[in-house]
């Protein structure tokens, strides 16, 4: 049997100038002969993944000139190849990390000033955000990294697809080898990928500030883009969008994140007709139906957090339930992806080390996930997802030489890598395991004495010793390397002194050592071993393994994946709420013993003495029902920011592109009867972000949230936050600065509206004749507004400028619909009620900044006596679950009837928001958002026992206290768990705070 | 009724409601109260309102309030009661009292209304802070790291146009406290009807307020932490060593104003909120033996039965707040006070803030839904917050002797459906109700001749 055949690694410089790669013909000079090879080896004995899924035993595998010749079992060895006997071992096409950032430059993060950037500081023919890099170009800056490359190669790595994870365009990414040759040749494809984030990375500009900021500029970017592909006498030369334009044809890689983020990116991309490969980051179990719809092919990672150190249990309790479930579900993600059918590839990317890549893959097999799918989704999937499949990504004739072999099946925990090569290079990772030596042997020494040796254990790092008897056997140190060998014992006793040294060789064939040795008195001998007996018979029975998963023992998903979530999302449920005191916001005022019925989420009868059959019964005798409290002016269920305050407008975004509906204020509010909110854009700018209007369906998905075919809003706002008076010394650049300012952009926007729409109409009439002009989401936005589809609701405290902007609104033809706060409306209710303005407003707060110190808490009052339709809003999470108590304050301070004082936070706000057609009072046929009170529900001993949306049963006291139970069993389930885990050895982490941010109007994140 | 008309009625009511609500009135024929509203019509629309009325002179005449449910502020609730008080402080307190007609004094038919101890709101800025927003109204936080010598009462505006806002919902007292860390300074408590800060002084020198080093900077752990506990802990030692070695040579003014920390005159509020550090100052409050008050202690559900047993009082900051951590009970911080209630905790409920205190009887009154009965919900604004700021010996509940410092109300004052302030009295002096708010709404009612 030849032994198999090892040369030295080559290093780098003597490559230089001698590439292995196939070409012969090459555009570098030689120094010295040309040293041309044509590297011929020939792997035989081995069980060959050809592909993922193609598995041959006893097969044989021939590479020449870095390219697969053939594999398979009929294989013709070619003369002259240098054969490697596999025997045992296994081969597999070496991985491929579709996410990668090697051999590029890191990313640095520049300092941000700390006053205003209006413009992208990137100078040159670009565009003008700084977060669009649209004209990068990964291979222009790619260095080949022997250290680094080698990170990936241990873990199996031949190839990947590298990107600069910067901005929200990145330009072009390269497929890579992870060769030492010259970078030239380890080239599989240059332009290879694009890139895109929602993240605006290393810019320092203000713009984008917010997700749906990076939403918008995505948007816009894409329009712009078409329009400079269309436009021929244009002004403008764009390198970024030359650039953008020609990415469209590569592969679109979409870094999203969390699940929720890879709908949003899905969203983008239908819109305008491109398909992403989104990467998400380890989380996708959480809404797997959902990715799946979005049929994108999917990047996840093997992200696993580490355990926390809940040891005490006042620490234990500042991680969220949703923390320590990932910790337990993480490793099923894969799993869940594999089942859903989803085509997806996994990265080593987000990992914090990446040497846990190959054993969170295995755990990933472990909690379920086919070996077969996983072996695809490191090899052939990221090679299809870059179409390279051509090339790489199995073991096919004519494809790379790129394999890695392994000393046992890939997914089997005590697997080593032993060699990766790469465009038919060896890369030893990890020195093939000895030939065996195991068993008895009798020991001859030339003095005449002979001993017992025997050679046990694991087949690897056997051990030995000599056999005097069955108590004395002193222990043998030995070691051995391919057929060298030395070992040295004490015949005599079990400690280290007078030992003999022994030297000598192997002979595989006789299993015979001999050699030379040194006994204790330093006299040289000769001695040899011959074997007696092979080794013992392996006859332990396997082992049970004992970190086997018990699958169905893990948790479930809750949806949303949080405290209170939802194992079953709930649905429809006919009921009858039986005798209560209703309150109808309807002619017929407030009945008393009057039964509700609603079915399939409407309401179905309203009466006395009403039977259902089947119907669910709730008995509301000394109850109260109403209709749900609808919240005009809400911050909550909102993702990573609520204002894009950057520039004086911002009509393009929207606030419906960014709904959190894991927010766990969307069930808190529940319970104070709140049943739908519109979720505002803050208040930085004149001109706000378009609104999202959510009903409170807890636990659908942010899409299933919005009310569908409500009217379009949008926030505008006024006085200190928009001139920025409170946002310190060096906030004093952006115009507007001044309420003149304020009057001047909103005359500047509008006029720039009308004349855009202009220009479209005139495009339109000559049916595409001429130049087409550049769409503008946000002027489309503004026009929406001039044309009364789209309605303003306005941040707004003092009279002067409200007065100004419905002068505005005036001039410009339409009506602006709410405003919001309105501290001072009492000031100008006259003006209000001729304008046809609704106001929503704060029942009683005031002296938190200068211009609210006129607010009184009668303005509910004068402006429900002077006949506007007036809400009473939270703009605060707490508040909104107690929108009741804020409207009975206007009983206390400004005398209203119960009824008047009701309809502001139920019916009032509807009509606010164009849904009084189908919400805000109990009506046959209305929606059914009822929800039933313990007493009179303005009065402040009140409280909720019911709240249905939509006939959907959200809230309910009796499911809150069990809800409570379920969350502190499965806190304390998991708790145990963590423990076990950290007695276990594993690495742990030690807790922080983790809460998610609460919004008001003002919020501004500066990212 | 047992109640014989006075016959020389002393006009009442300038702070009623403009807004139609009657007071609870003198019996008077109609045409006068016709007159009588005519008259203060024309009053009004001559004489500018100022923002902040006038404070009313001392007692002068004996006062009855006569058949009100009376609620002492100690759990205890008085049927057609009669309170009756003289040179400010109450004189007479009784059930179904049947007056002779020669009483003299000044009777006030308080039939159907409720009578309340004068609200206390703590652990404000009232009068230290007038606009949020507005740099030069903030007046609380003085710079530097240990101001235990730095007095609130000397920052507090008796004419801050806040205050007006608050007695007309019933708040008659407020402890104004110094804001910022570590050692913010000392705390005054005052009556909320005042010419200047002497006037309003209860107690000048109340306590030291101080923050607590948080554990967490955001979401990341302070790795500060320990070192910024040791050196409050150091502080509080020289401080203590300075006090045991009595008198200095050299003063040292902050020392000098912690002097009633150690001779225990003088509480020690503390701001924290979680339970790890609510543990560490508790340690550190027995270490340097002071007498702790936790201020906010937003999971003090978590140890009440620590705090019970050892005897620390609490001032809650807001129960219309939301929980400390996603997954709590989404109403626990409605039903905090009954925690602490059951476990025997003396704990009184405040707002924070200054503007915010107005609505005080509402947080407590919301408490009541989740374990207070109404009475405690009482005492957790009134009483318990006297026996914490240690003026319970005359203020916080309406007992005989102690200052005669109450409100009319024409419905329950826990519920914003009902709560109607008709008239306040603070040591007896019966306090105009009117504010800039009132002014301005009577000024644009008129406006637009809507009633």
């Amino acid at each position: 049997m030849p032994h198999i055949l090892r040369f030295p690694i080559i290093t780098i410089l003597s490559v230089f100038y001698a590439s292995l790669f196939a070409q012969t013909e090459t555009t570098f000079p030689t120094n010295g002969p040309d040293d041309y090879r044509e590297h011929i080896h020939a792997f035989t004995n081995a069980t060959i993944y050809k592909d993922y899924k193609t598995k041959i035993e006893n097969a044989t595998l021939v590479i020449k000139d870095g390219k697969v010749v053939d594999a398979g079992t009929n294989v013709t060895i070619p003369q002259g190849a240098i054969v490697h006997d596999m025997k045992g071992k296994f081969i597999y096409p070496s991985f491929i990390d579709i996410y990668s950032g090697y051999g590029l430059p890191d990313v640095k993060k520049a300092q941000r000033n700390d006053g205003p950037q209006m413009e992208s500081n990137i100078k040159g023919a670009y565009g003008w955000n700084q977060a669009i890099h649209a004209d990068y170009n990964a291979i222009k800056d790619f260095t080949a990294d022997d250290k680094k490359a080698d990170e990936w190669r241990k873990l199996g790595f031949g190839v990947v697809n590298t990107l600069m994870k910067d901005g929200i365009a990145r330009g072009t990414g390269a497929v890579i080898m992870l060769g030492t040759e010259k970078e030239n040749n380890l080239i599989i494809k240059a332009e290879a990928s694009t890139g895109y984030s929602f993240d605006k990375g290393s810019s320092t500009q203000n713009y984008p500030q917010s997700l749906m900021g990076a939403i918008a500029l995505l948007r816009q970017t894409y329009y712009d883009a078409q329009w400079y592909k269309n436009t021929k006498d244009k002004k403008e030369y764009n390198l970024s969008l030359e650039a953008w334009n020609a990415n469209q044809s590569r592969p679109q890689i979409f870094d999203a994140g969390d699940w929720d983020n890879i709908l949003r990116a899905q969203k983008v991309a239908n819109e305008f007709g491109v398909q992403y490969i989104i990467k998400g980051n380890g989380k996708e179990y959480q809404r797997i139906d959902e990715i799946k719809n979005t049929k994108a092919r999917i990047i996840t990672s093997l992200n696993f957090p580490k355990a926390y150190d809940v040891e005490d249990p006042y620490k234990a309790i500042w991680i969220p339930l949703e923390e320590m479930k990932h910790w337990e579900l993480a490793p099923a993600n894969a799993a869940a992806l594999a089942n859903a059918g989803i085509d997806f590839a996994i990265t080593p990317a987000d990992l914090e080390k990446k040497e846990d890549f190959l054993p969170n893959l295995r755990k990933a097999v472990k909690y379920g996930l086919d070996s077969t799918i996983a072996l695809k989704a490191v090899t052939l999937s990221p090679a299809e997802f870059l179409n390279v499949s051509d090339k790489t990504g199995s073991l096919e004739a004519g494809k790379l030489a790129n394999f890695i072999i392994t000393s046992k099946p890939l997914f089997d925990e005590k697997c080593d890598i032993n060699e990766n090569w790469i465009l038919g290079k060896r890369y030893e990772i990890k020195a093939f395991t000895q030939k065996d030596i195991r068993g008895e042997y009798k020991l001859t020494l030339s003095n005449d004495s002979t001993y017992k040796l025997k050679v046990t254990g694991d087949e690897a790092s056997p051990k030995a010793n000599i056999i005097i008897s069955d108590s004395l056997k002193p222990e043998v140190k030995l070691s051995y390397k391919d057929n060298e060998i030395s070992f040295s014992f004490n015949p005599e006793k079990k400690k280290d002194s007078n030992k003999f040294l022994l030297s000598g060789t192997i002979d595989f064939n006789a299993k015979a050592w001999a050699g030379k040795g040194q006994l204790p008195t330093g006299e040289w001998i000769n001695w040899n071993a011959t074997q007696t007996k092979g080794p013992d018979a392996d006859t332990s029975k396997p082992k049970k393994d004992s970190t086997a998963i018990d699958l169905n023992k893990l948790g479930k998903v809750f949806y949303p994946f949080t405290g209170y979530g939802n194992e079953e999302l709930p649905e429809f449920e006919n009921v009858i709420i039986k005798n209560g005191v209703v309150w109808t916001n309807e002619l017929e005022g407030n009945l008393a013993n009057t039964d509700v019925i609603i079915k399939n989420g409407k309401i179905a009868a309203v009466g006395k003495n009403l039977s259902c059959k089947d119907c669910n019964t709730i008995d509301a005798t000394g109850k109260f029902v109403t209709s749900g409290i609808i919240d005009e002016h809400s911050h909550i269920a909102i993702s990573r920011g609520v204002n894009e305050g950057a520039e004086a407008s911002s009509a393009e975004v929207r606030i419906g592109d960014v709904i959190d509906n894991s927010d766990v204020n969307i069930y808190r509010q529940l319970s104070g009867g709140v049943t739908a909110a519109q979720l505002l854009h803050g208040s930085a700018n004149p001109i706000g972000g378009q609104s999202g209007i959510i009903k409170l369906r807890w636990g659908y998905t942010p899409e299933k949230m919005k009310i569908d075919g409500a009217d379009g809003f949008i926030k505008f706002a006024l006085g200190e936050n928009v001139k920025q008076s409170n946002w310190g010394d060096k906030w004093t650049v952006r115009y507007p600065q001044t309420r003149m300012g304020v009057e001047q952009t909103y005359y500047n926007y509008f006029t720039k509206a009308r004349e855009y729409e202009k220009a479209w109409n005139k495009y339109n009439a000559l049916k595409g004749k001429g130049t087409t002009p550049r769409k503008d989401i946000e002027l489309d936005a503004l026009v929406e507004i001039l044309n009364s589809k789209r309605f303003i609701t306005c941040h707004s405290y003092v009279q002067s400028e409200i007065n100004m902007l419905m002068h505005v609104a005036d001039t410009f033809g339409f009506k602006i619909n709410t405003f919001t706060h309105i501290l001072e409306g009492y000031k100008v209710a006259d003006k209000l009620k001729a304008h046809g303005a609704y106001a929503s407003t704060f029942a009683d707060w005031w002296a938190y900044k200068y211009e609210v110190i006129d607010a009184i808490p009668y303005n509910t009052t004068i402006l429900t006596k002077m006949n506007i339709t007036t809400a009473v809003n939270s703009d605060d999470p707490e508040m909104a679950r107690r929108l009741n108590q804020e409207a009975a304050k206007a009983i206390k301070y400004g005398n209203l009837t119960e009824g008047q004082a009701w309809e502001m936070c139920t019916l009032n706000p509807a009509k606010m928001l164009h849904l009084d057609s189908h919400m805000g009072s109990i009506k046959v046929g209305k929606d059914a958002d009822i929800v039933v009170w313990t007493d009179n529900p303005l009065s402040i001993y009140a409280s909720v026992e019911q709240t249905f949306v939509d006939g959907i049963r959200f809230y309910d006291i009796a499911q809150d206290a069990q809800k409570r139970d379920e969350i502190r069993k499965e806190r304390a389930r998991l708790v145990q768990k963590m423990l076990d885990d950290k007695k276990a050895g594993a690495p742990v982490q030690m807790p922080t705070q983790k809460k998610k941010k609460e919004y008001t109007c003002d919020d501004l994140e500066i990212q | 009724m047992n109640f014989k008309n006075n016959n020389n009625p002393v006009l009442q009511g300038s702070g009623s409601p403009a807004s139609g609500v009657r007071g609870c009135g003198e019996q008077q024929n109609k045409r006068q109260i016709i007159l009588l509203c005519f008259i203060l019509c024309i009053l009004r629309s001559i004489a500018q309102t100022p923002d902040v009325p006038a404070p009313a002179p001392a007692q002068s005449e004996k006062t009855y309030l006569l058949n009100a449910t009376i609620h002492i502020g100690n759990g205890k609730v008085l049927h057609n009661a009669t309170i009756g008080f003289d040179n400010g402080k109450i004189v007479l307190l009784k059930e179904n009292i049947n007056f002779k007609t020669d009483q003299t004094g000044k009777m006030i038919d308080c039939t159907g209304k409720d009578i309340y101890p004068g609200i206390i709101a703590t652990n404000t800025t009232l009068g230290i802070d007038e606009i949020e927003a507005a740099r030069a109204t903030n007046d609380y936080a003085e710079a530097g790291a240990y101001n235990s010598d730095a007095r609130a009462i000397i920052s507090y505006n008796t004419d801050s146009r806040v205050t007006p806002t608050l007695r007309s919902n019933g708040v008659l007292y407020a402890q104004v406290a110094p804001q910022g860390n570590w050692i913010s300074g000392t705390s005054a408590v005052v009556q909320l009807d005042a010419w200047n800060w002497e006037d309003a002084a209860v107690k000048s020198e109340d306590g030291i307020f101080m923050g607590w080093p948080s554990m967490f900077k955001g979401i990341e752990a302070n790795k500060e932490y320990d070192k910024q506990a040791t050196e409050l802990k150091d502080y509080f030692k020289d401080a203590k060593s300075y006090f045991e070695a009595g008198k200095h040579e050299k003063i040292n003014l902050r020392f000098e104003a912690m002097r009633g920390l150690f001779d225990k005159s003088k509480n020690l509020y503390v701001s924290v909120s979680y339970v790890k550090e609510m543990l560490a100052v508790i340690s550190f409050a027995e270490e340097a033996g002071v007498n702790l008050v936790l201020v906010g202690a937003k999971d003090a559900y978590l140890i009440a039965d620590i705090l019970a047993q050892k005897k620390i009082p609490v001032i809650l900051n807001k129960c219309h707040d939301l929980p400390s951590y996603d997954d709590d009970d989404i109403q626990q911080p409605y039903k905090t006070p009954g925690v602490l209630q059951k476990a025997g905790v003396l704990y009184c409920i405040s707002i924070g803030g200054f503007w915010q205190s107005r609505n005080l009887m509402f947080e407590a009154g919301t408490a009541t839904i989740y374990g207070l009965t109404k009475e405690e919900a009482l005492q957790a604004i009134t009483s318990n917050a006297a026996k914490i700021l240690k003026i319970d010996d005359h203020i916080g509940t309406l007992e005989k002797g102690k200052d005669a410092s109450l409100i009319v109300s024409s419905g329950d004052v826990l519920d914003m459906k009902t709560s109607k302030i008709e008239r306040a009295f603070i040591n007896g002096r019966q306090i105009d109700l009117s504010n800039k708010q009132k002014a301005l709404y009577e000024k644009f009612s008129k406006k637009y001749g809507i009633n």
